[in-house]
């Protein structure tokens, strides 16, 4: 008897940053294959930047992602600082950290009122959506301001910030600058702390997923602008030993890398970020957490949608703590001499950890440049639950199965631009 | 009159200058009111076919298949504008052209024969009549919206080709080069940002890439003065519109 094939295909996969496609093929029945497909072009960043100076990739790197240029700047800098061992003063990092919550409230935003929440409520959009619940999309939005002209006054502009170099800044904000923004970030906790209370009656399917999870830590605070590396299932190691636990593999079908930690598939980002450090939130955020249904550990990535939105919770009560104690630094900077060697850093972008390793040589220009993005950690276990969610719901017809496919990929918020790029939608069932 | 139809494209690129648009929070809402959005895939999920009013095509062209994709979508687009850097100069992944690309794709990748990527990275230009151009890495949000608001009402985006210094003097930032001796592109760079980085006590390092005719000759002895050394000055204008600062620098 021949095996009973079924095929499934959607041209692009919408609402996620870049381009890809999606590939399952079922064999009477029985999920045979899951493949992510990113195929964005490759633009080769870890070439081009051997040979560079020293102090360029935090402009460099930023260029890998619009939604994200934040996290690109700052792993960068704390690894080219550990390369030339300089120790940045807590009120520059205050100030770095102010401007990276700057992009987790903005890309948070952006992706649970324009990208996420359209799934749960069937719009092919935030646009239209905006015109049936103007209290979700036009509140959305001015939280995603907040985000965004945080940015761009400590950074100059949300996108591409020109004001970060290594060890600190060109220059830094008054006190008094900061007073219009502190009002913008009150209004918007009362917002997000709102919203939360709405999207937590939107309707999760029950499931949960076994990944190891790996996420910073950093002491007694929730991890953001660098740390040291957690997991679930092991532990705790060094940035330096990243390379030894995180291995990338080129597969076929992808122009994104696939990496493994010890050899196994896991996860970063929100979920394993809050499952790891949900002690360490502030008062407010975890309360909110508590009454919007969040335990301490998070598995449902249908429900990342609540933790995002703990998280802006958390980044506009962290932003208000820092302007609140901010007095400006003696110096905007402090130097950052070369030194040839190798360094690491890390940071958690809004979509989890950001890996970089710079190795200097004697004439003070890059020798080799190393960057492991979020979402090529992510690649195995976003295949793994669209495997598992294939599965489960064998009897569904294609329609619903392929739009629970990509569901499943937009709870990762992936950034296929940062990966490499390209998403398009095929299902094939054999 | 029916209502006009907008599509966003997106090639190599980092996503930044469609975000643009979605960063437009306070006139996003009014926009989608005023035209429709009918290609938009970072942004929704419903696809309207072609033709379209206006086009805005973000990326630079790297591979065969978007070879053909850029003359697609300007046969089915009335106004072509390309936004940012990679779409009006190939962008920072233009460094490949260079370079040997086999090389780097070697780099990169352990099996680069699974790569179909071109020796080189584009302009739209280079394929396509484009009808306007906006520069910047990123694109400037204000410019944006006036483009679209000035298509809106079927008139000439007015996008001067003058230079960073004059929106630095226009706006009376005191001149990092002069009083400070800090190394800046101003001179040389195109208008559009609002001289953002001599605002915040840094050179312009040339991110919206050449103004119309730039003067690099008589910039560049002035930038080693100011301390930066042949390849320092080689690199500021190798990054992230490494092709049209190439094509304009006559002092060699």
């Amino acid at each position: 008897m021949t095996p009973e094939i079924r095929t499934l295909s959607v041209g692009a996969l919408t609402r996620v940053e870049g381009e890809g496609a999606l590939h399952v093929t079922l064999t009477d029945g029985v999920v045979e294959s899951v493949e992510l497909n990113i195929y964005e072009p490759p633009r080769f960043f870890e070439a081009f930047l051997r040979g560079r100076a020293y102090t360029e990739p935090p402009d460099i790197t930023a260029r890998v992602c619009g939604i994200c240029p934040v996290a690109y700047q700052i792993s960068a800098s704390n690894a080219i600082e550990d390369a030339c061992g300089v120790t940045v003063p807590p009120e520059l990092v205050a100030l770095r950290r102010l401007l990276y919550c700057g992009e987790w409230i903005h890309s948070h935003a952006l992706h649970i009122f324009l990208l996420h929440t359209p799934d749960f409520l069937g719009y092919p959009d935030g646009i239209s959506l905006a015109k049936d619940r103007p209290d979700l999309i036009e509140r959305g939005l001015a939280i995603k301001k907040t985000g965004n002209r945080l940015m761009e006054e400590i950074g100059g502009r949300a996108i591409h910030p020109i004001n970060v170099r290594l060890g600190g800044f060109y220059s830094v904000p008054h006190k008094h600058d900061l007073e219009p923004l502190a009002e913008m970030l009150r209004r918007s906790l009362d917002d997000a702390l709102d919203i939360l209370r709405s999207v937590s009656e939107f309707d999760f399917p029950d499931v949960e997923f076994d990944h190891e999870l790996l996420s910073l830590a950093d002491g007694e605070r929730y991890p953001i602008e660098n740390g040291t590396i957690k997991r679930s299932d092991g532990p705790s190691f060094d940035v330096a030993e990243f390379s030894d636990h995180i291995v990338e593999a080129q597969v076929k079908h992808s122009t994104a890398l696939h990496a493994a930690l010890d050899g196994e598939r896991f996860l970063t980002g929100p979920l394993a970020r809050y499952s790891l450090n949900s002690a360490a939130l502030s008062p407010i955020a975890r309360e909110a957490a508590a009454a919007a249904g969040l335990g301490r550990v998070c598995r449902n990535p249908f429900r990342s949608i609540l933790v995002r939105a703990v998280e802006v919770i958390y980044a506009i009560e962290e932003s208000l703590r820092i302007i609140a104690e901010y007095e400006p630094p003696a110096r905007p900077f402090v130097d950052v001499p070369a030194r040839a060697g190798v360094g690491h850093g890390v940071s958690e972008a809004p979509r989890g950890l950001l890996y970089h390793r710079y190795e200097i040589g004697d004439d003070n220009l890059i020798r080799s440049a190393t960057i492991v993005p979020p979402t090529a950690q992510n690649q195995a276990a976003i295949e793994h639950e669209m495997a598992e969610l294939v599965a489960a719901n064998l009897t569904s017809d294609d329609a619903t199965l392929t739009s629970l496919c990509e569901r499943s990929i937009r709870n990762h918020d992936p950034c296929i631009s940062c990966s490499a790029h390209f998403l398009t939608l095929t299902i094939d069932r054999k | 009159m029916s209502v006009p139809t907008l599509a966003v494209w997106k090639f190599a690129s980092c996503d930044g200058c469609q975000l643009t648009l979605l960063d437009c929070e306070d006139e996003l809402l009014t926009l989608a009111g005023r035209v429709q959005i009918a290609t938009f895939l970072e942004a929704s999920s419903d696809i309207v076919g072609g033709p379209y009013d206006v086009s805005l095509v973000e990326g630079s062209i790297t591979t065969p298949a978007d070879e053909r994709r850029i003359k697609e979508i300007r046969e089915q687009s009335k106004v072509l504008v390309t936004i940012g850097a990679c779409a009006t100069a190939g962008g920072v992944q233009a460094l490949r052209n260079f370079a040997d690309i086999d090389e780097f794709a070697s780099v990169v990748y352990a099996k680069p024969e699974y790569l179909d990527t071109l020796a080189t990275s584009t302009p739209a230009a280079a394929h396509v009549k484009v009808d306007y151009q906006l520069q910047g890495c990123p694109i400037d949000r204000g410019q944006l919206l006036g483009t679209l608001a000035a298509l809106l009402v079927g008139r000439k985006p007015r996008l001067p080709a003058k230079t960073v210094c004059t929106e630095c003097k226009l706006r009376g930032v005191t001149c990092v080069v002069v009083a400070e001796g800090i190394p800046c592109l101003g001179p040389v760079t195109h208008a559009g940002c609002g001289a953002l980085c001599p605002s915040y006590h840094r050179g312009c390092y040339g991110c919206f890439g050449p103004a119309a005719t730039p003067n690099s000759a008589a910039l560049i002895p002035v930038l080693h003065r100011d301390g930066m050394s042949g390849g320092d000055v080689d690199r500021v204008f190798s990054t992230f519109n490494v092709a049209n600062f190439a094509a304009e620098r006559h002092d060699r």
